[in-house]
């Protein structure tokens, strides 16, 4: 990591520096220039000053990789309780630490989070560094970055893996950058190269169309957040061996730039689509917005969620957040049941992973039957109330 | 109240899947694609011409990118952005998130003042989410991201985050960068008088030379994220189209489904 030093018996205070520097991060007192903790090694004031009274040393090149050793999870919690994600990343991560040889930490940051991390201790991890303060009970940027970035400094891991959840994504370019280190986002696939130790990280960009395998060979660490629900979740092994070490950190006001006011907890209709095991989506062919109701009844008999093509949320048939593909949500539910929706690649991307695609629709040319399990050439209108009628009668049984 | 919002020219959503992939560089071949602005983005811009609207101000537009990126711009400004500025360089292709919101950072440490920060919560293209927070930290900026709603008071912003299933509403003081998902507003389109005049302004265009670059930080050489390998997915395969009469082929369906164990 690079370092930056003034050296106090070539600095005259002449302030040249203050000036160069784009970040504001210089300050002269005593006549002596001091640098400040959002100086991000960009060099501009060692060219600037006359006296080369500035040394910044940076990671070298090819910096000594080789004293990065061991993979990281970030457990994520929420309101005390430990998100499924972090199941997820204990069982990837162990395979990456496996093919390492190395170790597997868990990092559990929060307020009165003891008990939980005990129970975490029942998978086959090696370490969990939990840090407690006030100021994490609740994820917030500022800390959880500090928290972090001062930990991989202090203990060099070779890997790190987060979520790519709403926290994960808000949290890891934070602390890429501040480390100067890779970020490959939303992984699909994570692999270790051998000889390298390379972690490959496989992702799909460009709405799905393509799938790219990312390296960040000369920087440590490699860091990655994983899509939700794609990896497998780890089971207790009954072989407790991991220790619990607890971190302390101190924080600055300057950690806490945001204030989190209230945290409520979404009265929607339906559970999170993302989450759903059962999706009922209508698109267009549905004719007009009161037929959604439709898809919402047979929704309900399966204990689904209801999704939504663009076009009908464009169309203001329903709210936005029901939006799968492209520009809304990406789904993998065991069962997508499309109805009346033509599927273009838009609307493709965003649920052609689910298990099992059910397509309703009266055109047999439409695109949507080239990714379905089960194809139905019907009309919508005559066949979902027949369908329905057979699910209640099996319900009553 | 000075608004910078950054914005991406990416394919059309309707082009995405011609994209091709330059099998030598790994970078994408973007030529002959139909371009717009990433349609998060325009959120932002809507955004900061409401904000502008109530409380006052200028709103720039930045966008890092090939020439052709002026195009992207050029919208902005009929929908009524007031200035616009492309970061330009051949060095500057091949960046990863590191370097372009380091490229970023620095366009905006030479706009000077502002108040805010604003980006789309992705880019659809990449879709990584990343550069909103990396830029906010090498401005050394408080960041919300995912923002679906904004209230604004002469010195503070409180926004609502959303979260997978539930949502939080946040504070922070000015200046901040935020990233806005597609729930916040629906952008408007331009005016033809819009559009007429954006076409004759003048867009400013910084090279390296004109930022106070570190050579080490920008393009390929300043990043760490390398694309190894580029392929298409498999294709799922075609399954079965179930005929007969309605009542028949739903039977079929249902019976499907209870040996898959999914009723
Ligand atoms: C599928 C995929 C997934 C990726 N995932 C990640 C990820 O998870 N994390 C991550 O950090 N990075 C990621 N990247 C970025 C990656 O690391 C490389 O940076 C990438 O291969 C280069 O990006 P690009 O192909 O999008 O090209 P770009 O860098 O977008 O190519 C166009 C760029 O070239 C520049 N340019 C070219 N010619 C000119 C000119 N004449 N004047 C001015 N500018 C010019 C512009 O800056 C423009 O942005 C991903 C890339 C791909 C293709
Ligand atoms: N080259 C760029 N120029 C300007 N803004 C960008 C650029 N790349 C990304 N952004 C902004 O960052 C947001 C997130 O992009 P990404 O991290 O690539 O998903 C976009 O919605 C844009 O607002």
């Amino acid at each position: 990591m690079a370092e930056i030093k003034i050296l106090a018996e070539k600095c005259t205070g002449c302030k040249k520096c203050i000036s160069a520097c784009p970040f504001s991060a210089i300050t002269v007192e005593d006549k002596k220039a001091r640098i400040l903790s959002n100086c991000t090694f960009c060099g501009a004031c060692v060219s600037a000053c006359p006296f080369g009274a500035i040394l910044l040393e940076r990671e070298a090149r090819e910096a000594d990789l080789s004293s990065y050793r061991g993979v990281w999870i970030f457990a994520e919690q929420r309101n005390g309780e430990i998100m499924p994600i972090t199941y997820e990343l204990l069982e990837i991560g162990r395979k990456l630490a496996d093919a390492l040889g190395v170790e597997l930490s868990a990092l559990l940051f929060g307020n009165g989070l003891r008990k939980k991390a005990e129970v975490m201790l029942n998978y086959e991890l090696d370490k969990i560094y939990l840090v407690e303060h006030p100021l994490l009970a609740y994820y917030r940027t500022g800390p959880y970055t500090r928290a972090m970035v001062d930990l991989i400094r202090q203990k060099r891991p070779e890997v790190i893996l987060m979520g790519a959840t709403s926290t994960g994504r808000d949290l890891a370019p934070r602390v890429a950058t501040r480390l100067k280190t890779g970020l490959t986002a939303d992984c699909t696939g994570l692999e270790i190269e051998k000889g390298t130790r390379n972690l490959i990280q496989t992702r799909p960009a460009l709405g799905g169309n393509i799938m790219a395998s990312i390296i960040s060979p000369r920087h440590r660490p490699q860091m990655a957040t994983v899509r939700p629900r794609v990896m497998k979740k780890a089971r207790p092994s009954g072989n407790r061996r991991g220790e619990i070490i607890e971190v302390k950190l101190d924080f600055t006001q300057e950690d806490k730039m945001v204030e989190v006011v209230k945290f409520i907890k979404e009265e929607r209709e339906i559970e999170d689509l993302q989450e759903a095991e059962i999706i009922v989506s209508g698109g267009r062919g549905l004719g007009k917005a009161e037929n959604f109701s439709l898809i919402r009844k047979l929704a309900r008999l399966l204990g689904g969620a209801v999704g939504a093509s663009r076009a009908v949320v464009d169309a203001g048939w329903i709210p936005s957040y029901h939006q799968v593909g492209q520009t809304g949500k990406t789904v993998q539910p065991k069962l997508y049941i499309a109805c009346g929706i033509s599927g273009a690649i838009q609307h493709q991307v965003g649920m052609r992973n689910s298990e099992i695609i059910v397509a309703i629709n009266k055109d047999p040319n439409a695109p949507i039957f080239d990714i379905a399990t089960y194809g139905i050439v019907q009309d919508l209108h005559k066949f979902l109330p027949v369908l329905i009628e057979k699910l209640e009668d099996e319900k009553r049984r | 109240m000075h608004i910078i919002v950054c914005i991406k020219q990416v394919p059309d959503t309707e082009e995405l899947s011609k994209v091709r992939i330059n099998s030598r560089t790994n970078t994408l071949v973007r030529e002959g694609i139909k371009s717009i602005i990433n349609p998060f983005d325009e959120n932002a811009i809507e955004e900061a011409l409401r904000i502008k609207e109530r409380h006052g101000g200028k709103v720039t537009v930045l966008s890092m990118g090939p020439p052709q990126a002026e195009e992207a711009l050029r919208r902005a400004l009929a929908m009524g952005a007031d200035k616009a500025i492309l970061l330009s360089d051949r060095s500057f292709a091949g960046s990863d998130t590191l370097a372009t919101s380091y490229t970023l950072a620095m366009g905006i440490r030479k706009i000077g003042e502002f108040d805010l920060v604003l980006l789309g919560k992705q880019a659809i293209d990449g879709d990584t989410a990343q550069v909103g927070p990396g830029l906010a930290e090498w401005l050394n900026l408080p960041q919300i991201t995912y923002v679906r709603r904004i209230e604004l008071s002469s010195s503070k912003i409180k926004a609502e985050r959303s979260l997978e299933d539930s949502f939080e509403i946040v504070e922070t003081n000015l200046p901040a960068l935020l990233t806005v998902t597609k729930e916040i507003n629906t952008p408007r389109y331009p005016s033809l008088r819009g559009l007429l005049k954006a076409k004759k302004e003048k867009i400013t265009v910084w090279t390296s030379k004109d930022l106070a670059l570190d050579k080490e930080r920008i393009g390929l050489d300043g990043s760490p994220t390398q694309v190894v390998k580029i392929f298409t997915p498999e294709s799922p395969k075609r399954g079965k189209i179930l005929t007969g009469e309605i009542p028949e082929i739903a039977d079929k369906l249902i019976s499907e489904m209870k040996k898959r164990k999914i009723i």
